[in-house]
């Protein structure tokens, strides 16, 4: 087995620094390693999106993506967006018009969805729908999803980016 | 009986209560609990479709790093007995479930060996190293040569055909001789996944010291499972307990015991140490239970005025490699032939099922059982009539639709419809999407070389099904039922208990929107336990659009009890006649004055302070209540879908433009959430009719394994939805409430075929199977001679 390496990683601020082998998976890094089990695994061949992160400010699939190829990079995940208490906007969009069921989808959604925000500063229905389409959903069909993204780019006048849901607490 | 509930949360859209935690990733799906000392298996899966297993060498891989051992089916027999699904139908052949394939293989995809290691990766890497030695049987593929084949794939039932059954009323043959019209023809529903986005995932600790058990795996029905691995694993059954926590979507799916919960207790129990298994998308697409994968040959007879005369369906369910627990093989294909004859007058039907073994993975409960294919071919039937009769299909619906004064009205097979609206739906469906309208644009677009269509399905179900029927044909378990507990904490906040199990569908919220009114306590002040064998002493789960209906209808018995012993011990403790005690907002008051009390002072009095209440009170109030709910038959929901397509005629892609569904769930409990199981029903009945399919080639292989190859819909493929609802309050329901969570899924892929159907009418196509992918499109096009040259051509 090659040998171990050692990285170093900014996980939503927080600095890490782990050895690990160089085949172990970005996600399972986020999961396993530092117990960050809010980014999820539905397909681990880059399909699903659900382990959707942002890995230097781009919305990237930690499924397909090794830990060490983190080294070094500056990551978010949904547990770098508002907390339960303290959802942020995009996240309270969500809840309000009812964009998750099962919630297994959501925190790739989320990560998407913010990536689209912060690229556009106005969204058609069917550019939110294509820029959703990376990201698989078993439950909503889509529709709450596509109101809850299409909401937060009328009513949100700020700047979107991947730092933007701490800074918001209206 | 608690009287109607007044004005409050219920038919609120209150936002969910479980939403904080999982769009903030604190939710706990059982891939995220972290357990000391865990080990993690990986199973070695057959790549054979059909074949005896000769032997395995796992030598190099026990001595691979990290592994902790190596096991084949008589490893864990010691410990796991096998267990079967039983049926009280003539002809039935249960089929056992085992931990581990057992001597032979029957799919690609069984699970056949058991490495346990230290870590995931260190399982899968010592998995390479195992061989298992085979010797291939003939695979059986086709349903209906193996309903005539020599071979068996399980001999000791002598016969691949694992139940039939007939339903029939009047005489089929004379009512078609005076048929003016028949139509009819040979459907074909191919098999699907239910693909939830969370894999299969379990965990087993067991306790040596108390001989005690817990499983948390990500099921829909804890208390099944829980009784099953009683009986398989011969433990006390107040010492096995099965926790589904966070669950990732299930329609179905998980809606089973599987081998790979057995075996990880099974391997928790001898090697005393937790034992986690997290299957990946391979194994979910070759290994869960799958959907539909039925021949059905049918015939309508209808006269020149467009009356419904007589139907015929024989049906041939391909069932996979055999039965599955508890529902046994006959779940899906049974109830395909007892919905068939719809929300319609239909004096004479015959229907006939086969359930057929073949080497493909067991298919069993999905979304809407049963009924997207006996909605997809009888509303097929219904729109060939028409055009043959030249009679609009709307008006050809509302004509046979089971009217108002012939409620309760008893279908051929037999089931009982009670009043639900189903033309109402139908009517607010075609307003919506201005029916009338269509014919003229479409004639337009034709000219300008579009084909566009629209297709209607109108469909009834039973919902909450109670004790008289059993949610499966002849399964000897309770499905019926459902008890809640409801109780003060002495905090003074409330713990709702249910048998219950969450994947989605927000009963956190619901059922304490329905405990809040009844018991007049604050929506905050509520807990909901579910999920969890050990809260309750019998339960079974959530599939069947039971929860709403029977944990409703328990929420409300019970909260409405409790309330009356709050109001008994509040009537001691503030000095007033109980009738004069009203509970509201967490409060107790005492009517007319400003004598009141928080359920929390109330709680503190009675339970720790011991000069509150006369001893005498003491002893027979109780902030308890428990109660059992049994709606006996169940309900009625029922639904119009329609469907406007536009297909290119070059790529010969169908694009949905616009669906609208009209549906009657009764009383609805939270419009949100209610909006959301209808959308994502649809989409998967949308997925179904387009895209979605499993294909096995002719030896069994699977060629669909990963979501590259089977095509979830995105939300590109899916158009905006519209759901209008109708709430015909529901006779025979407590609480008005009538299910709905599969509903979509069953209108859909009517819809859909309907809407090709009429988009290629021009052409004489008539849709026979489904999904309608391009390719099967383009070949039906093709044969007529009108690919790319539309249709003025
Ligand atoms: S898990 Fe990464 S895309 Fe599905
Ligand atoms: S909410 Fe369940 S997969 Fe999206």
């Amino acid at each position: 087995m090659t040998a171990k390496k050692t990285i170093s990683v900014t996980v939503n601020g927080t600095v890490e620094v782990r050895t690990v082998e160089p085949r172990l998976l970005l996600s399972d890094f986020l999961r396993d390693t530092l117990d960050l089990t809010g980014t999820h695994v539905g397909c681990e061949h880059g399909i699903c999106g659900a382990c959707t992160i942002f890995l230097d400010g781009d919305s990237v699939r930690s499924c397909l993506t090794l830990a060490v190829q983190a080294d070094g990079a500056e990551i978010v995940t949904v547990e770098g967006l508002g907390d339960a208490d303290r959802l942020n906007f995009l996240q309270r969009k969500f809840r309000e018009h009812h964009a998750l069921q099962c919630g297994f989808c959501t925190p790739g959604m989320l990560i998407s969805a913010t990536d689209l925000l912060r690229k556009h500063s106005e969204l058609s229905e069917a550019q939110v729908r294509e820029g959703l389409s990376g990201n698989l959903c078993r439950c909503t069909g889509y529709e709450h999803i596509v109101r809850a993204v299409m909401a937060a780019a009328e009513e949100w006048d700020g700047e979107w980016n991947e730092a933007t849901p701490r800074e918001c607490t209206s | 009986m608690p009287t109607e509930a007044g004005p409050g949360l219920v038919g609120a859209r209150v936002p969910r209560r479980e939403d904080p935690r999982l769009l903030s990733g604190r939710g706990r799906y059982v891939d995220d609990l972290k357990v000391y000392g865990l080990l993690h298996v990986a199973f070695l899966r057959s790549d054979h479709a059909h074949a005896r297993i000769l032997g395995v060498d796992a030598d190099s891989a026990w001595r691979m790093p990290g592994v902790v051992g190596v096991f084949s089916a008589a490893d864990l027999e010691p410990v796991a007995r096998s267990i079967e699904a039983r049926s009280r139908m003539k002809n039935h052949h249960g089929t056992p479930i085992f931990a581990l394939a057992r001597d032979t293989v029957r799919y690609v995809g069984e699970a056949v060996v058991a490495v346990v290691a230290e870590s995931r990766y260190l399982a899968e890497d010592a998995l390479r190293q195992v061989e298992i030695e085979y010797e291939p049987l003939d695979a059986l593929v086709d349903a209906e040569a193996a309903a005539e084949a020599e071979t068996h794939l399980h001999p000791e039932a002598g016969t691949n055909v694992l139940a039939v059954r007939e339903f029939s009323r009047g005489d089929v043959e004379a009512a078609m001789r005076g048929a003016a019209v028949r139509v009819g023809g040979r459907f074909r529903f191919r098999r699907k996944a239910a693909v939830a986005l969370e894999n299969r995932t379990c965990l087993a600790e067991y306790d040596r010291g108390g001989r005690s058990l817990t499983l948390h795996s990500s099921t829909q029905v804890p208390g099944i499972v829980k009784d099953a691995l009683v009986e398989i694993l011969d433990l006390y059954d107040h010492r096995v307990r099965v926790v589904a926590p966070d669950v990732g979507g299930g329609f179905g799916g998980k809606g089973s015991l599987y081998g790979e919960e057995i075996a990880v207790c099974a391997l928790s129990l001898m090697l005393d140490r937790p034992v986690k298994w997290t299957g990946d998308r391979m194994e979910d697409l070759t290994s869960t239970s799958q959907a539909f994968d039925e021949i059905v040959d049918a015939e309508l007879g209808v006269d020149n005025d467009g009356r419904l005369l007589a139907l015929s369906a024989e049906v041939v369910g391909d069932v996979g490699a055999g039965s599955i627990y508890p529902w046994t093989a006959a779940l899906e294909p049974v109830q395909v032939a007892s919905f068939m004859p719809g929300p319609y007058r239909l004096p004479v039907y015959r229907g006939s099922v086969r359930a057929v073994a073949t080497n493909k993975p067991p298919t069993g409960p999905y979304r809407g059982v049963g009924r997207p294919a006996s909605t997809f071919v009888m509303e097929r039937l219904i729109d060939m009539a028409a055009r043959r009769l030249s009679i609009d299909p709307m008006a050809l619906r509302l004509r046979n639709f089971v009217g108002k004064e012939e409620f309760p009205y008893r279908t051929g097979s037999g089931i009982v419809w009670d009043e639900s609206g189903f033309a109402e739906c139908l009517e607010s469906a075609a307003a919506r999407i201005a029916y009338e309208d269509f014919r003229e644009r479409q004639a337009e677009a034709r000219k300008r070389g579009r084909w566009p269509g629209i297709g209607i399905a109108s469909y009834a179900e039973l919902t909450g099904i109670g004790s008289r029927i059993s949610a499966a044909p002849g399964m000897p378990i309770n499905t019926g039922t459902e008890t809640a507990t409801v109780r003060v904490e002495s905090s003074g906040r409330i713990s709702a208990i249910f048998g219950v199990a969450s994947h989605g569908q927000g009963l956190e919220t619901t059922l304490a929107q329905i405990v809040a009114d009844d018991l007049g306590a604050r929506i905050e002040d509520i807990d909901v336990i579910q999920g969890d064998s050990a809260a309750v002493p019998h339960s079974t789960g959530t599939y069947a659009s039971r929860s709403a209906v029977i944990a409703g209808g328990a929420a409300r018995l019970s909260a409405t009890a409790l309330r009356e012993q709050i109001v008994e011990a509040a009537s001691h403790l503030l000095e007033a006649a109980p009738g004069d005690v009203e509970v509201r907002d967490s409060m107790v008051h005492v009517v007319g004055t400003d004598r009141r009390m928080t359920l929390r002072e109330l709680a503190r009095a009675f339970y720790s302070e011991m000069d509150r209440i006369p001893k005498e009170a003491r002893e027979t109030i109780e902030l308890a209540a428990s109660k059992l709910y049994d709606p006996f038959f169940g309900t009625t929901a029922s639904a119009s879908h329609i469907a406007i397509v536009d297909i290119d005629p070059e790529t010969c892609t169908v694009k949905i433009e616009r669906f609208v569904v009209a549906e009657d769930c009764g009383r609805m409990i939270n419009p949100l959430v209610v909006d959301g199981q209808v959308h994502g029903g649809v989409a998967q009945g949308i997925g179904a009719a387009l895209y979605e399919e499993v294909v096995h080639d002719e030896s069994g292989q699977i060629l669909t394994a990963s979501l590259v190859d089977y095509a979830v819909p995105s939300a590109v493929e899916i158009p905006p939805l519209e759901v209008i609802h109708l709430e015909t309050e529901s006779p025979s329901t407590l609480g008005g409430f009538r299910g709905m969570g599969e509903g979509g899924a069953i209108g859909a892929p009517a819809a859909v075929a309907n809407a090709i159907s009429d988009a290629l009418a021009p052409l004489g196509i008539e849709i026979f199977e489904l999904p309608a992918t391009p390719e099967r499109l383009f070949r039906m096009i093709e044969r007529t001679g009108n690919h790319r040259r539309g249709m003025q051509a």
